[in-house]
């Protein structure tokens, strides 16, 4: 449990991205400019959290 | 007028499915109408809550918001929304569930009142989020009426377009209930969902491809900074990632996880979530910004002309001038004037139509608050006894028409944009309120008096930030007028979209302090702490 609150934080100050805070390029795919992509990638990155914390520590106690 | 055309068909088509998709015997006693009965699937659960979430703020606020600002509009409210949203539901919406089935609760102040053994400061933090509600219902009128003003063209007005959008969205939840509502969102969000995708192809074949407006974009310098953050600062991009919070303690949310009829169908809906707030606001937000490249189309050029004059000649304009030139330059229509512009008219009336469904979605709010009045302040204080609950059920229909004529009332006089109205009120004091639920779940030892004083402080913050509003006038983008400086640090600073408190937004000290204030308080009036068969209760 403290090591899923651990990545759940990172990913908490992961969405701070000051390293692409002053760049427009590369645009991904051509069009996409890089601050944009990365947050698009991040969200996919949450979800698959999600699917981990939904798979591996569901409260089915609660049912 | 064709689009408009096909609009208005979608509405009549959207009132049929909340009516007929509502009509059920089940909605004659409270539970039945309020909350479906508790027995919504894992499919209309999940789309019927991303629905609710997605609204006119959503599209054209975000849209907007995009147009103005760029691409830090999706690192503001979506990435973030996309973390704590679903942790949100994950951690806190399944215990909501879980007490709601046990005991019977149908709103988050009837859990309140049990959990801390109390009755009139629950009907505090009713009126508290009651006021804090309609900001949230009033952009979806907002929405309304831009939307039927921009795909007709202007033949029908703001004021028309914000009325018929009212009705159909009264008629709807008055006769359909929750179920209705949920079968509307439901419709909805596929509807968006799927020519959304259709839209974003469109427009790109009619701009003649994104990269060529991201280039264009780039090589000029006053649309360079749009494709990244250099226009705000860490601190402020950082204070959004509270707003979120506000999604755990919005009424409509609580309230709707309450209606589904397992627990595992928030299994889906929390996986999915995220990829939902990617595919509407990456959209959204990327539109908007293209939009900028898009001076072919004479409307888009008028607003970029306008936003350019307030930024060179901002300081020595008049009030009313630079009020005149802000309205000008609002992008809240943008998507549909890219729309509009791009794509073939049978298309465009169809995407029309998509765009009015995000907009809609204040039903789900309007329901919730027609719930909490029957619950928290009619039932409570004795009328469902008194009167029966087929009473009860025909009052919570009677607060949901008086409730959409104030919001609509408010809407034609309020004269934000939409994404900042919905961020510095109804957002900010519901992030602000949030502690009430970690507190309510999760300490024990927290107290009535803890609740009181969130409550109060919240309704007390919110109203400061209003009236320093109204008192200090917003200057021009890019501007800053110190409100509030100590030992030469600016400690509160009016922008132009709206407040910051060392550089943060009000949302973050108001949401602190709300923590704070629980702690304390509840500490300092332990003998209040409940018995420990109400604890017992809540150890789930």
């Amino acid at each position: 449990m403290v090591l899923v609150t651990l990545v759940t934080a990172l990913i908490y100050v992961l969405h701070q991205d000051f390293w692409f805070w002053r760049s427009a390029r590369p645009l991904v795919f051509g069009f996409l400019p890089i601050g944009l992509a990365y947050h698009a990638f991040y969200t996919v990155g949450v979800s698959l959290l999600m699917l981990y914390l939904v798979r591996r520590h569901w409260p089915s106690h609660l049912e | 007028m064709i689009p408009a055309l096909v609009v208005i068909g979608y509405l009549a088509v959207v009132l049929c499915i909340g009516i007929f998709g509502g009509r059920s015997g089940e909605n004659q006693d409270a539970e039945g109408y309020f909350l479906a009965g508790r027995r919504i699937g894992p499919v209309v659960f999940l789309l019927s809550l991303f629905g609710t979430n997605m609204t006119a703020f959503s599209i054209l606020g975000a849209s907007g918001h995009a147009f103005a600002n760029g691409i830090v509009t999706y690192g503001l409210m979506a990435s973030s929304s996309a973390l704590i949203i679903p942790l949100g539901i994950f951690v806190i919406g399944t215990r909501l569930w879980a007490l709601g089935k046990r005991h019977g609760f149908m709103t988050p102040v009837q859990m309140f009142r049990d959990r801390w053994e109390c009755g009139h400061i629950g009907t505090v933090i009713f009126a508290v989020q009651a006021v804090l509600l309609v900001p949230y219902i009033v952009i979806a009128v907002m929405g309304g009426g831009t939307t039927l003003r921009a795909v007709s063209g202007g033949l029908v007005p703001y004021w028309l377009g914000g009325a018929v959008v009212s009705m159909v969205v009264m008629g709807y939840v008055f006769f359909g209930g929750m179920r209705g509502t949920a079968w509307v969102n439901t419709f909805q969000t596929i509807l968006f969902l799927s020519f959304g995708a259709i839209a974003v192809v469109v427009i790109a074949r009619g701009m003649g491809g994104f990269s060529r407006a991201m280039e264009e974009l780039l090589a000029s310098p006053s649309t360079s900074a749009l494709l990244t953050r250099e226009r705000v600062s860490p601190l402020y991009f950082f204070s959004y990632t509270f707003i979120p919070l506000s999604s755990l303690a919005f009424p409509h949310i609580g309230i709707f996880c309450l209606t589904a009829k397992r627990l595992s169908h928030f299994r889906r809906t929390v996986v999915l979530y995220p990829m939902c707030m990617l595919a509407i606001w990456l959209p959204s937000v990327f539109l908007g910004v293209a939009a900028n490249s898009a001076l072919d189309l004479p409307t888009i050029r008028t607003k970029v002309e306008a936003r350019a004059t307030l930024a060179r000649q901002g300081p020595t304009l008049t009030p009313d001038r630079r009020a005149e030139l802000r309205a000008a330059a609002s992008g809240d229509d943008v998507i549909l004037k890219l729309v509009e512009g791009y794509a073939p008219l049978w298309l465009a009336s169809l995407l029309g139509a998509a765009v009015m469904a995000a907009v809609m979605a204040s039903d789900s709010q309007i329901l919730a608050l027609s719930t909490m009045f029957t619950e928290d302040v009619f039932a409570f204080y004795g009328g469902q006894s008194r009167f029966g609950p087929a009473v009860q059920v025909q009052t919570g229909r009677l607060f949901v028409i008086l409730l959409t004529i104030a919001a609509y009332a408010i809407a034609l006089t309020a004269p934000q944009s939409i994404f900042d109205i919905a961020s510095q009120y109804a957002f900010a004091g519901y992030s602000a309120l949030s502690p009430l639920l970690v507190a309510a779940l999760f300490w024990k030892k927290s107290t009535k008096w803890g609740a009181l004083a969130v409550a109060v402080w919240t309704a007390a913050a919110v109203l400061g930030v209003a009236v320093l509003q109204s008192v200090v006038p917003a200057p021009p983008p890019g501007a800053a007028v110190t409100v509030w400086a100590a030992g030469g640090v600016d400690v509160v600073t009016r922008i132009a979209a709206g407040t910051t408190v060392f550089g943060l937004l009000p949302v973050v000290p108001m949401t602190i302090g709300s923590a704070i204030l629980m702690y304390i308080v509840s500490l300092a009036t332990r003998a209040s702490i409940p018995g420990s068969a109400t604890l017992a209760k809540y150890e789930v």
